[in-house]
């Protein structure tokens, strides 16, 4: 089965992601792709398939879109309402759609990010070996209505429907945090300080970082403006010119002049693109031999994400209680995901 | 620029070698920029590249650095921070020579006027004429000492002592992709149109990053560049496209 998705309406930032492009730091581009790495591995275990095949980033609202062919589909992420003629999508699950019926996702109601994941994946062309839209860079281009996106053929196209549990990565927590080559810029006070703080994401914020909020004194470091630009990667949690700190998502820049006081583990770095404005985030350290044991390799995590799946039984109460957990939490808009300001000067 | 990089430090020994998150390694040959210390930094990737270590999946170097990404759960720290220390005990990375397969750049560019419309300013800071100023900086040849901000994007350096002005404080509205601009002894060319502190001093039709193009990254760490004078006629031509994808500039490996 292959065939296309006809997008009829579009939220302001639909994009086609995957894993994105690693090896072009030298040349200043970021690896960019999914801002949520384990919706991409949910997404795959739901559908049996590969998890670099390519899916449709949502951030803060959906769209309206359409099948040209019967297509398995499979909704990962922030949850959203969704639904598919009028009748409720099961978030978290695979799911398949008949030929010219009409999916609608709309708002996310925790989260920022929900993935719109098609069996066979979407085979839109790539660039330098990549289907992902990197947006600050400007390589690929935004989704918008009218548009036919490319499936690839599905092989497991006769595969049950299958769920997993709803994760909950949308509220925020302690974030474990590694030493990196700039922490020791910053002093032991400064530090403890940093840990004890409760900090609230703002509404700053895109695919290249978040801006954190807090009570308190700026976090500074001795020639906090004066230290040499220096290579950045995602998770860094880098201190501004201002004494106020962003953690860097896939699109970061590739050097920065502002010091890094350290890195966010790459297993919680879902919760960080993950939280909504008004998210409270606290941060501790860890030692990298603390990390290497707990963060899970992909392999793992699909190994982890087969073990929790079950048969999607389509029974409207069981779909009922799927969706139930909407009703908890705050509702986001979306828009603020659009700021999109320099951060680095 | 130091001469001796480490004296700026006392307390810490160069090279120096720290994590990156999870799965990064970074050797700092120096925390000031030096032209010995980016020579070290360019040299010491260029190794890597050589030895091709199994588990290393990336390498990039910024102004004075080397960044190793690898598979921690295929190479230790361990085992790669031993290597990485036995290979920068194995020479002096400060004296050696620059890697091969570099190339010069020749880029047309338009200076002063509307084309720089802070080249005055910046002539005063480093406290010359004009016209001193557009034959000193089309005169150097200067080397990209590293990619980075957007994609593509050279600093280039250095220039000569008179040009250690500094950034505005504030930020200057927009720059023009193909722009030039100085501060510190180094000049950007910019890939996009962006805020920045750098003072704009002259324009090219140069554009260091074409996402829809084959090879979409023109400069690499290492090559080096030299922006001679062209006159406005010329440089009309290299608007209106008539001299080729690359802005009119040409360019020759470097034997």
């Amino acid at each position: 089965m292959s065939g296309s998705l006809i997008v009829h309406q579009a939220g302001p930032t639909l994009s086609v992601q995957d894993f994105g492009r690693p090896g072009y730091m030298a040349f200043g581009l970021s690896q960019g792709g999914a801002a949520d790495r384990l919706a991409l591995a949910e997404g795959a275990a739901l559908l049996g398939q590969n998890p670099e095949f390519a899916v449709l980033e949502m951030a803060g609202v959906g769209g309206t879109f359409q099948a040209s062919q019967d297509v398995r589909i499979a909704l990962t992420g922030a949850p959203m309402a969704a639904s598919v003629d009028d009748q409720p999508l099961a978030w978290n699950a695979s799911q398949t759609i008949r030929a010219g019926q009409r999916i609608s996702i709309g708002a996310a109601m925790k989260g920022n990010y929900g993935y719109l994941h098609v069996g066979g994946g979407f085979a839109t062309p790539q660039q330098l070996g990549s289907r992902s839209h990197h947006i600050v860079a400007g390589i690929g281009s935004p989704i918008k209505p009218g548009m036919n996106l490319p499936i690839g053929a599905d092989a497991n196209f006769d595969q049950p429907d299958q769920r997993l549990p709803i994760p909950d990565r949308f509220s925020g927590g302690t974030l474990h945090v590694l030493p990196s080559a700039q922490t020791h810029r910053f002093s032991k006070a400064e530090i403890a300080r940093f840990e004890a703080t409760e900090f609230v994401r703002t509404p700053r914020g895109n695919r290249q970082g978040v801006q954190l909020g807090f009570e308190g004194a700026a976090f500074a470091t001795e020639q906090q403006l004066s230290i040499l630009s220096e290579i950045m990667v995602a998770g860094d949690i880098q201190m501004t010119g201002d004494g106020i700190p962003f953690v860097l998502l896939p699109e970061c820049q590739t050097t920065g002049g502002y010091p890094r006081i350290g890195t966010v583990v790459p297993d919680d770095l879902p919760l960080v693109a993950q939280a909504a404005p008004g998210t409270r985030l606290r941060f501790r350290f860890v030692t990298i031999e603390t990390a290497l044991e707990t963060n899970r390799s992909p392999a793992q995590v699909q190994t982890d994400l087969k073990r929790a799946m079950q048969p999607l039984i389509r029974d409207p109460r069981e779909i009922r209680d799927l969706l139930s957990y909407q009703l908890i939490g705050g509702v986001t808009a979306g828009a603020e995901l659009e700021t999109s300001d320099d951060q680095n000067g | 620029m130091n001469a001796n990089p480490s004296k700026s430090d006392p307390g810490r020994e160069f090279p120096r070698l720290a994590n990156i998150g999870l799965s990064g390694i970074l050797v700092t040959f120096s925390d000031v920029l030096s032209e010995p210390a980016n020579r070290a930094a360019l040299a010491f990737r260029a190794r890597l590249g050589t030895e091709s270590w199994a588990g290393v999946e990336e390498t990039t170097t910024s102004l004075t650095s080397v960044y190793v990404r690898f598979d921690p759960s295929h190479l230790s720290h361990a085992t790669l921070g031993k290597a990485l220390t036995a290979l920068i005990e194995s020479e002096d990375w400060f004296a050696s020579s620059l890697p091969q397969k570099r190339r010069l750049w020749r880029i047309p560019t338009a200076y002063g006027g509307s084309f720089g419309p802070q080249l005055v300013e910046a002539a005063a800071l480093a406290q010359m004429s004009t016209s001193q100023a557009i034959s000193q900086i089309s005169s150097s040849r200067l080397r990209v000492l590293t990619i980075g901000f957007a994609p593509g994007q050279p600093y280039l350096g250095t220039l000569p002592d008179a040009w250690d002005i500094p950034r505005q404080s504030g930020l200057s509205a927009q720059i023009p992709a193909c722009a030039l601009a100085v501060a510190i002894r180094q000049l950007v060319l910019f890939t996009a149109q962006t805020p920045t502190g750098w003072r704009h001093i002259a324009q090219t039709g140069f554009r260091g990053f074409r996402p829809e193009s084959e090879t979409p990254f023109a400069l690499r760490p290492g090559d080096e560049v030299m922006f001679p004078q062209v006159s406005e006629e010329v440089f009309a031509s290299i608007l209106a496209g008539e001299r080729g994808e690359n802005g009119g500039a040409d360019w020759e490996d470097i034997k």
